[in-house]
């Protein structure tokens, strides 16, 4: 695709998108795009679907209706790029390996940023000297931590962060808003969920309600 | 920005996969000890005469080692499931059925391959002729994958069920019966002194469909499980 293409198309883009689980309305529909340097809080209460949304925009549900782009081409689950990091509840960390086999495996798998180690992004969310300790040893915070450095490393454009601000101390939200600032000047763009309201650095971000649908 | 490649994402996946059992190596052992002891108490239960155990100890071997495999079945996606890897290797952008054949291969030569290897300590607890080792030998190293492939769709399709366990075993059992006759049926045939090329020629066709239809198929449930 012509660079010039790319820049046009927004990142992400939802189209009346609605998700029905067992002929219940959980959400939708909706209609939003994400270009280059957004970050969008979801916002709803518990059980209004907002990590079903992000499942959904990954690729790993079908929506019952309406579409999702990315870079203007459909997502399905059988076509899946690299654009795209799900942070979810479960953070995808095995317990019995250090911080930095869970990140040379994620870099393995989905590749890596330049100018990046698995050691420089342990560094730079707070973890320097942990990387050789089992996870199992860390606090809940701390694997919060390892996780938001595997998103530094994975080269995605979209991130999508179920609760990224849970388990985080003060300093730790501060960390992940910076995450987020530095993504967004970079040309990336996240999609944040949160239940609770939380100061962003460089003013409030846009924002989506999920509301029980009717 | 350098993304990974298909083959740096199986090489970690497996180096990964390999690392944690290494972790966990106690636990690893288990269809091994398993195997030993339901072979050894055979003896105990029907007298030491060397000609009964003779007569049935490729079929007991079989069964203790497919029994052992089965053992470790259950496990082959539930970590990964409770801790989220899987979802991150659904999401990866590499081919599913490919990533799920390599965390087949790291169960069949974790759970199997040791199997395989103490098999002849096994055959001499049950005073199995000498010359027919090489046969039962064949026999296992053709039917232990099929298990691990076989498994692996049913583990697939029922990861996303809490106790699946007894569920899974109903769902394996009589998939793997076919590779039980086929290959305790090689044996003994090579006891009696009859052609056993048959049965383990069979075997070999049917790994070899299972090696390319399994991993897809395991793909495939493993998305409906998920949803």
């Amino acid at each position: 695709m012509p660079h010039s293409e790319t820049e046009s198309l927004p990142l992400l883009q939802a189209q009346s998108l609605c998700f029905a689980r067992n002929d219940e309305a959980i959400f939708g529909p909706l209609d939003f795009e994400l270009r280059p340097g957004d970050v969008v809080l979801i916002e709803g209460d518990n059980g209004s679907g907002k990590t079903t949304l992000l499942k959904v925009l990954s690729g790993l549900l079908e929506p019952s209706s309406g579409n999702v782009l990315l870079h203007g081409v459909p997502l399905t689950l059988a076509k899946l790029s690299h654009q795209v990091a799900l942070l979810g509840h479960l953070p995808g960390l095995k317990l019995e390996l250090s911080a930095l086999e869970n990140l040379r495996f994620a870099t393995g798998m989905g590749g890596i940023r330049p100018g990046i180690t698995p050691r420089l992004a342990l560094a730079s969310v707070g973890l320097e000297g942990y990387g050789d300790v089992p996870l199992r040893t860390l606090s809940a915070g701390q694997r919060k931590r390892v996780a938001l450095a595997r998103l530094l490393l994975v080269p995605a454009a979209l991130w999508l962060l179920d609760e990224p601000y849970a388990n985080l101390d003060r300093e730790g939200i501060e960390l992940v808003n910076r995450l987020l600032d530095n993504h967004a000047h970079r040309g990336g763009a996240a999609l944040i969920t949160s239940h609770g309201a939380y100061a962003f650095t460089s003013g409030m971000p846009r924002r989506i309600a999920l509301r029980p649908a009717a | 920005m350098k993304s990974g490649t298909t083959t740096s994402a199986c090489l970690a996946l497996l180096r990964r996969d390999l690392l944690l059992l290494w972790r966990r190596r106690g636990d690893a052992l288990n269809p091994m000890l398993f195997a030993v002891i339901v072979v050894a108490l055979f003896p105990f239960a029907l007298g030491p005469e060397t000609a009964v155990l003779a007569r049935i100890a490729a079929g007991t071997i079989f069964v203790a080692v497919l029994l052992a495999m089965l053992l470790s079945l259950d496990a082959l996606f539930r970590s990964d499931l409770e801790d989220g890897s899987l979802e991150q290797l659904v999401l990866s952008p590499h081919p599913l059925s490919l990533l799920l054949g390599c965390k087949v291969f790291v169960h069949w030569l974790t759970t199997a391959l040791p199997l395989i290897l103490i098999a002849p300590l096994l055959a001499q607890l049950l005073s199995l002729p000498p010359n027919m080792l090489p046969v039962l030998l064949v026999a296992l190293a053709l039917a232990t994958p099929l298990l691990s492939l076989i498994g692996a769709v049913c583990v697939a399709l029922t990861v996303g069920m809490r106790r699946s366990g007894m569920l899974l075993t109903l769902l394996v059992l009589p998939l793997i019966v076919p590779a039980l006759i086929f290959g305790a049926g090689a044996c003994n045939a090579a006891q009696d002194g009859l052609a056993y090329s048959a049965p383990l020629l069979w075997l070999a066709a049917w790994l070899v469909l299972s090696l390319v239809l399994a991993p897809l198929a395991a793909a495939a449930a493993l998305k409906i499980s998920l949803t």
